[in-house]
């Protein structure tokens, strides 16, 4: 049948250096420096089940994404495990944009491809982590959508079934294209990049729109048109001035023992290990 | 312009979510810093709700709308927010708080591009300024940033907050008035989706949310064998297991359903153990304020000590079978 799918993909600080993040208490910034941009990890598994689906049925992998060009070289990434082509949307006008402004200028981009059947998005973001991206790009685009799909099957356009998780359990659906979707971590493993995807990226189309090449109305676009604004940021203070200790495995025991008796658990008297003279003689 | 706060309460299988009951609680006390404030009023979407009313009631509600049809039994996105939209539309209410559960997380921002407002995701505190205005505090970075997040335009301000977040709710009695949601409107709701069913699981044992004692196990418990320890000794004391990533993703832990962290749950028991956790933010920001906090690491300088009030410098291979002998014995 040849489905058209988009991928939304968002470069983000690799989140293994999060720790490392400060705030410049002057200019009230987030500090990174030296944090490597990746592909927002679950995106790769959004982009994983939208080559399956490719696959099966035919058809293109587009990824889009909104960032600074810089994103250039992260995206490429996603195009070496096998996307087709890619469009970045980038314009200093999308600066400061809220997850309601974000997903606006994402939309229109894909209405400007046009004869899209199936966006797919991951559940979160690593950085920002709101979550909200998936849901409002599909009430922008006026599809249906999901979040946190875990399982899903495109027997045809017509005819998909969905899993999606909830607290401890699950809710299953069926449905029709257009839809958008939000994938979970659980539903696939990404596939690792070879020499030769990354070779082929590199000669895939890559395409940049800015503010002007969308049919964008600023109302809706960036800081200003985001009902969300920021004020105040901190790191906050999370650390405790706690002992670190040195101690034997008996000891150990016997301190988180004490500690539980404390907090009203009532354990019985237990053999705590023998201690050895230490004279020479 | 009325400063009412509304709580969408949700229910899943004829059960209110204790998130819900958290958010009732969390208005009543956002009421009480405003200079003008408004009514506390709850929203609640489903069938045959009659039952779930008078909780909804007891827990301080001053107003309630009730959608109950049939059609709704089941949660689908574009039924539910129909709902919210058309009530936010005729009432214009001044904040909206909804509990950041997944079905929570999809609605919120839905409704929001519905009515083109903002939400302040998975916020860790909320806040009202002087001019009576919503301050959600939000995380990102995996909760290494804090940020105040304003909405100070559009209205409703609609904030979503996880379940564990807030205070265990508390009854504050209120003859709140019920108002029957006229739901017609329905059938001109367009939608590709269809719920088939839900399923869920009780959870054995004492619910993480609700344990006071949490025994946390990281990537270096290193084994499903010695995974059992922690479930061993959690049974024996009444405690909870957690975990981090890593053990959900070697299938030592039973599920996400357990896990602690930015995409986990947020717990704050009286006493956590954690056991071969390094301490990444993602982790933290779901346990740092638990009572006392006691890690066990082989690495000195893991970043969990500097949130621990006891850091114990020691191989958990050693350490686990001996506490499991002693709470055992
Ligand atoms: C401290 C702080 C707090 C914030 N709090 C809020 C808040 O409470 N409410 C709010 O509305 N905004 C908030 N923001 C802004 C928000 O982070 C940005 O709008 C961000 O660009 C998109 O949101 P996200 O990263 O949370 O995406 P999510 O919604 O978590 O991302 C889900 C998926 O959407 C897709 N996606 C997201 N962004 C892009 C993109 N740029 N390009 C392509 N695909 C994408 C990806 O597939 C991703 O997996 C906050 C920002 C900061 C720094
Ligand atoms: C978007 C996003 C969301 C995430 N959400 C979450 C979340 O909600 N919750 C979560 O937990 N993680 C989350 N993570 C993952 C998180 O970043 C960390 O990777 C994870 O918390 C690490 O788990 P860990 O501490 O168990 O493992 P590691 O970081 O691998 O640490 C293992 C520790 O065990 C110690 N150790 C090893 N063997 C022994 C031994 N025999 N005795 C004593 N100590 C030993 C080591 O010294 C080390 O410090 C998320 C990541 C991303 C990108």
């Amino acid at each position: 049948m040849g489905l058209n799918i988009v991928v939304c993909v968002k470069p983000i600080p690799d989140p293994k250096y999060y720790n490392e993040i400060t705030i410049d208490p002057v200019t009230k910034t987030v500090k990174r420096q030296g944090i490597p941009t990746i592909i927002n990890p679950i995106d790769k598994h959004a982009i994983e089940k939208a080559l399956k689906i490719k696959e099966q049925h035919g058809g293109k992998v587009i990824l889009m994404s909104m960032a600074p060009p810089d994103a250039q070289e992260t995206l490429l990434e996603g195009l070496a495990m096998g996307a087709d082509e890619t469009y970045l949307l980038s314009d200093r006008k999308f600066a400061g944009a809220d997850t309601l402004a974000t997903s606006y200028v994402l939309a229109r981009g894909i209405q400007k491809i046009g004869e899209i059947d199936l966006v797919l998005t991951g559940t979160e973001s690593g950085d920002g982590a709101t979550a909200q991206v998936s849901s409002q790009l599909g009430e922008w685009l006026g599809f249906s959508h999901l979040w946190g799909v875990v399982n899903c099957e495109v027997k045809s356009q017509d005819d998909i079934y969905l899993k999606t998780k909830i607290e401890n359990g699950y809710m299953e659906w069926s449905g029709k294209l257009p839809m958008v979707f939000a994938v979970s971590r659980e539903i696939n493993t990404p596939r690792y990049t070879s020499i030769m995807g990354v070779m082929k990226a590199k000669k895939k189309p890559f395409t940049i729109w800015s503010f002007q090449d969308l049919d964008l109305d600023e109302v809706y676009v960036g800081l200003k048109g985001s009902p969300t604004q920021p004020g105040d940021i901190f790191s906050p203070d999370m650390g405790r001035k706690g002992e670190i200790l040195k101690i034997s495995k008996e000891e150990a025991v016997e301190l988180i023992i004490e500690k539980l008796r404390a907090n009203g658990i009532n354990i019985e008297s237990f053999f705590s290990g023998c201690v050895r003279g230490e004279r020479n003689e | 312009m009325n400063k009412d706060i509304w709580v969408y309460v949700e229910q899943i299988e004829g059960k209110i979510t204790n998130v819900s009951l958290e958010l009732l609680s969390e208005a009543h006390r956002l009421k009480t810093k405003m200079q003008r404030p408004g009514q506390v009023v709850a929203v609640i979407i489903g069938s045959q709700l009659e039952e779930l009313i008078s909780t909804v009631q007891e827990y301080g509600a001053q107003k309630i709308y009730v959608a109950d049809d049939k059609s709704l039994k089941l949660y689908e996105p574009q039924y539910y927010a129909a709902i919210l939209k058309k009530l936010i539309k005729e009432n214009d209410p001044h904040i909206l708080l909804v509990g950041a559960s997944a079905l929570g997380s999809q609605l919120a921002p839905t409704v929001a591009a519905k009515v083109k407002t903002g939400v302040a995701a998975h916020c860790v505190e909320l806040k009202i300024s002087e001019n009576d205005q919503l301050v959600a505090v939000v995380p990102a970075f995996g909760g290494k940033v804090l940020g105040d997040i304003l909405c100070p335009k559009n209205r409703p301000q609609i904030a979503s907050i996880k379940q564990g977040i807030l205070d265990k709710p508390v009854k504050i009695e209120a003859v709140g008035e019920v108002i029957k949601v006229d739901l017609s409107f329905l059938t001109q709701v367009k939608t590709n989706l269809k719920p088939l069913k839900i399923c869920r699981e009780e959870p054995k044992g004492v619910p993480l949310e609700e344990a006071e004692i949490v025994i946390c196990g990281g990537w270096g418990v290193g084994d499903q064998d010695t995974w059992h320890y922690l479930e061993k000794i959690a049974e024996k004391i009444g405690g909870a297991v957690a975990c981090t990533r890593p053990p959900v993703d070697e299938g030592w832990a039973p599920g996400e359903h357990v896990m602690i962290g930015t995409s986990g749950k947020s717990v704050r028991p009286k006493l956590y153990l954690g056991f071969g956790i390094s301490g990444a933010t993602h982790h933290i920001c779901g346990m740092k304020d638990s009572g006392l906090i006691i890690s066990i690491n082989r690495d000195e300088n893991a970043e969990i000590f500097k949130v621990s009030d006891y850091g114990i410098i020691g191989d958990i291979k050693q350490v686990l079978p001996l506490l499991a002998e002693a709470v055992t014995k």
